[in-house]
C-alpha cells in the first residue's frame, strides 16, 4: 500500500463517525494496535519533547524502510502517534520526510495540528521525520 | 448585596461562545479571565479617540491619555489601598513584577544573605530569585508544604532568621487554590528586618488586599486575571523600600536628565518605568477594577466559596478521583486526578464537550515533585460561573472516564 492510499483507508473509516464521542472510541481503539515500543527503549532520550504526556518513539531501518515504534502513558496520545505510525511506518525516509499529512484535517484532527497545541501531534510528526532524516544518511 | 449572577454573564460576550454543538464552560479562571463588555469598550474607545504617547506631548490627545494613564494608576491604589499613587507601578504582568524586584531589590544583597519562597510557587516566583541567587552568591531557602497542599510553619522560625534579606510568597497557590497566613508571614519576617513580597496573581480578582493592613514591602499581580487586558500588571511597593532600590532598566521615562556621561534618574514611579509602556492595558485594567469594585467583594467571595464547596462535593462522587489541595482556607480552584487516567486524556474529551480546563503542570513543577504526580486537571472558578455548569462539567467528566476506562 502506498502512503496515500494508507491515508485514504484511514479517511474512510473515520468517515463512519460523525459524533466525537464515537471518533475518540475509535482513535482509543486504534491506541490499542500500536506497535509497541520495548521496554529498554523507553529511555528519556527516546520521549518527544513538547507532549503534554509521555510519548516515546523509536525507529529503526529495515532494508530501506523506516518501522516505527512507541508508547504513551496517555490513550489518547497513543492512538494519536498509533494514527501516525500506520501511516508513515514502513516507508522510505524520503516519503516520510516529504509526507504531507492531509488526511489528518479529513478526519478531523486538524485541531491537534496547531503548531502551539501543547498535545504534541506536531512534535511527533516532526521526530518521525527527523528520524528519517537521521537514517537516510546511514 | 446580592449577586445577579445572570445579569453579570451577560456583560461577558464571550461566555455566549459555543464549542462544537456545545456551549462554553470556562472554568480555567486561574489561567486568565474573560473581559466584560466594559472593558472591551474602554479597549476600543482608546485607539479610536484617545490614541496618544503620554508623559510627553503637550497635544490634547497626549494629555488626554496621560491623564487616564494616570487616573487608573490612581483606581489601583484606592482598590489595594496603597499610601501614595506613585508606589504603583506599572509593569507587564506578575512575571516581570517579580523579576523587577530579584533583580533591583537583588542587588542591595551580599553573599550569605539569604532569599525565603515555598515550595507551592508558580515557577515565576522560583526562577527569579534561583537567577539572582547565583548571581550574587545568596542562598534560597523555601517554606515547605504538607499533604493539605499548605505551608508547613513548624520550621518557619529557622527559616525567617537574621540572615533572611526577603520573603517571596504566594497569597493563594494557583494550582492548589491554598489561601497562605500571609499576615503571620509578613510579622514575622519584619521582626527579622526581612521584606516581604506577595505574589497576589491568584488573590486580587477574588478578595480585596489592604497593602497597608497587611503591611507587605511588595505586591504584585497581573491585569488579565482580573477581567482586564493581557501585557500589563502592578508592582506595589512602599515609597523608602523603592527609593532604596536601583532602576531595573534604562530608557525614556525613567531619567531626568542624560548627558553623554551621567544620568540622573526619575522619581517614583517613573523611575521604574522605562520607555512608552502599554498605556491602553494600564487605562483598561483602571477600567476593570473600576468595573469589579461596584460589586461586594464579601458577596463575591461567598459566591465563590458555594461554587467551591458544590464542585467539590460532585467531584468527590466520581470514584477514584483524588482532590490536590484540601486546605480549609481554599479559593476556587480544584485540582484533581482520577485513577488510571491522564490528565491530558480527561481534558481532551472534556474540550470536545466544550469545557475550558486546565490539565499539567500549572508551571508549578515542585509541587508535582512533591506528590510524585506529572500533573493534574485544575477548574478554576470566577464569580460569572453557575452551578449548572458545574452540573454539565460534572456529567462531561463522568462521560470522559466511562470512555477512558
Amino acid at each position: 500500500m502506498t502512503i496515500t492510499e494508507k491515508e485514504q483507508g484511514l479517511i474512510d473509516s473515520f468517515s463512519i463517525y460523525d459524533d466525537w464521542m464515537d471518533k475518540y472510541e475509535y482513535i482509543i481503539e486504534l491506541g490499542k494496535d500500536l506497535p509497541l515500543i520495548s521496554e529498554d527503549q523507553k529511555t528519556d532520550e527516546n520521549i518527544i519533547k513538547g507532549c503534554q504526556s509521555t510519548v516515546w518513539l523509536a525507529a529503526e531501518k529495515r532494508e530501506d524502510k523506516i518501522i516505527f515504534t512507541a508508547d504513551a502513558d496517555a490513550i489518547i496520545a497513543k492512538g494519536i502517534i498509533a494514527i501516525l505510525i500506520e501511516v508513515m511506518s514502513n516507508e522510505s525516509p524520503d516519503t516520510i520526510i516529504n509526507a504531507k499529512l492531509d488526511f489528518l484535517k479529513e478526519i478531523g484532527l486538524q485541531e491537534h495540528l496547531s503548531p502551539t497545541r501543547s498535545n504534541g501531534l506536531v512534535a511527533m510528526v516532526k521526530q518521525m521525520k527527523m528520524y528519517a532524516l537521521a537514517l537516510k544518511m546511514k | 448585596m446580592t449577586l445577579d449572577i445572570s445579569a453579570i454573564r451577560k456583560e461577558f460576550p464571550i461566555l455566549k461562545t459555543s464549542i462544537g454543538k456545545y456551549p462554553l464552560i470556562y472554568f480555567d479562571n486561574g489561567a486568565t479571565a474573560q473581559k466584560p463588555q466594559a472593558v472591551i469598550d474602554c479597549i476600543n474607545q482608546y485607539y479610536q479617540a484617545e490614541n496618544a504617547n503620554i508623559h510627553r506631548g503637550v497635544h490634547h490627545l497626549s494629555q488626554l491619555a496621560t491623564e487616564k494613564y494616570e487616573a487608573a494608576r490612581g483606581v489601583i491604589k484606592s482598590y489595594i489601598n496603597a499610601a501614595h499613587d506613585y508606589e504603583v507601578i506599572f509593569t507587564k504582568g506578575t512575571t516581570d513584577g517579580i523579576n523587577l524586584v530579584a533583580q533591583s531589590f537583588g542587588k542591595l544583597l551580599q553573599p550569605g544573605d539569604e532569599i525565603l519562597i515555598s515550595q507551592m510557587e508558580h515557577h515565576s516566583n522560583i526562577v527569579p530569585w534561583q537567577m539572582i541567587a547565583e548571581e550574587r552568591g545568596l542562598q534560597l531557602r523555601y517554606i515547605p508544604i504538607n499533604e493539605r497542599g499548605e505551608l508547613d510553619l513548624t520550621t518557619i522560625d529557622e527559616l525567617i532568621n537574621n540572615n533572611t534579606k526577603i520573603v517571596a510568597i504566594t497569597h493563594i497557590s494557583n494550582a492548589l487554590g491554598t489561601i497562605n497566613p500571609i499576615e503571620e508571614i509578613i510579622e514575622k519576617s519584619h521582626k527579622v528586618g526581612a521584606k516581604v513580597l506577595i505574589d497576589a496573581a491568584q488573590s486580587l480578582q477574588h478578595t480585596t488586599v489592604d497593602v497597608q493592613k497587611i503591611d507587605c514591602d511588595f505586591l504584585v499581580f497581573s491585569g488579565h486575571k482580573i477581567f482586564g487586558p493581557t501585557g500589563v500588571g502592578i508592582l506595589y511597593g512602599k515609597e523608602d523600600v523603592l527609593n532604596q532600590m536601583p532602576p531595573y532598566q534604562g530608557g525614556g521615562d525613567m531619567i531626568k536628565t542624560v548627558t553623554l556621561e551621567k544620568t540622573t534618574y526619575n522619581n517614583l514611579p517613573h523611575k521604574f518605568e522605562a520607555g512608552t509602556p502599554n498605556i491602553v492595558g494600564g487605562i483598561g485594567l483602571g477600567k476593570a477594577i473600576e468595573w469589579l469594585s461596584q460589586f461586594d467583594l464579601e458577596a463575591i467571595a461567598q459566591y465563590e466559596q458555594e461554587l467551591l464547596d458544590y464542585a467539590t462535593e460532585k467531584l468527590l462522587k466520581i470514584e477514584g478521583l483524588k482532590i490536590f489541595g484540601t486546605s480549609a482556607k481554599k479559593c476556587a480552584t480544584i485540582s484533581f486526578l482520577i485513577d488510571n487516567t491522564h490528565p491530558y486524556d480527561v481534558g481532551t474529551l472534556l474540550n470536545q464537550q466544550g469545557i475550558a480546563v486546565r490539565t499539567g503542570h500549572h508551571c508549578t513543577q515542585p509541587i508535582m515533585d512533591f506528590y510524585k504526580i506529572p500533573g493534574t486537571i485544575r477548574a478554576s472558578f470566577s464569580f460569572y460561573n453557575t452551578k449548572e455548569e458545574i452540573d454539565l462539567f460534572i456529567g462531561a467528566l463522568n462521560k470522559a472516564v466511562m470512555m477512558l476506562k
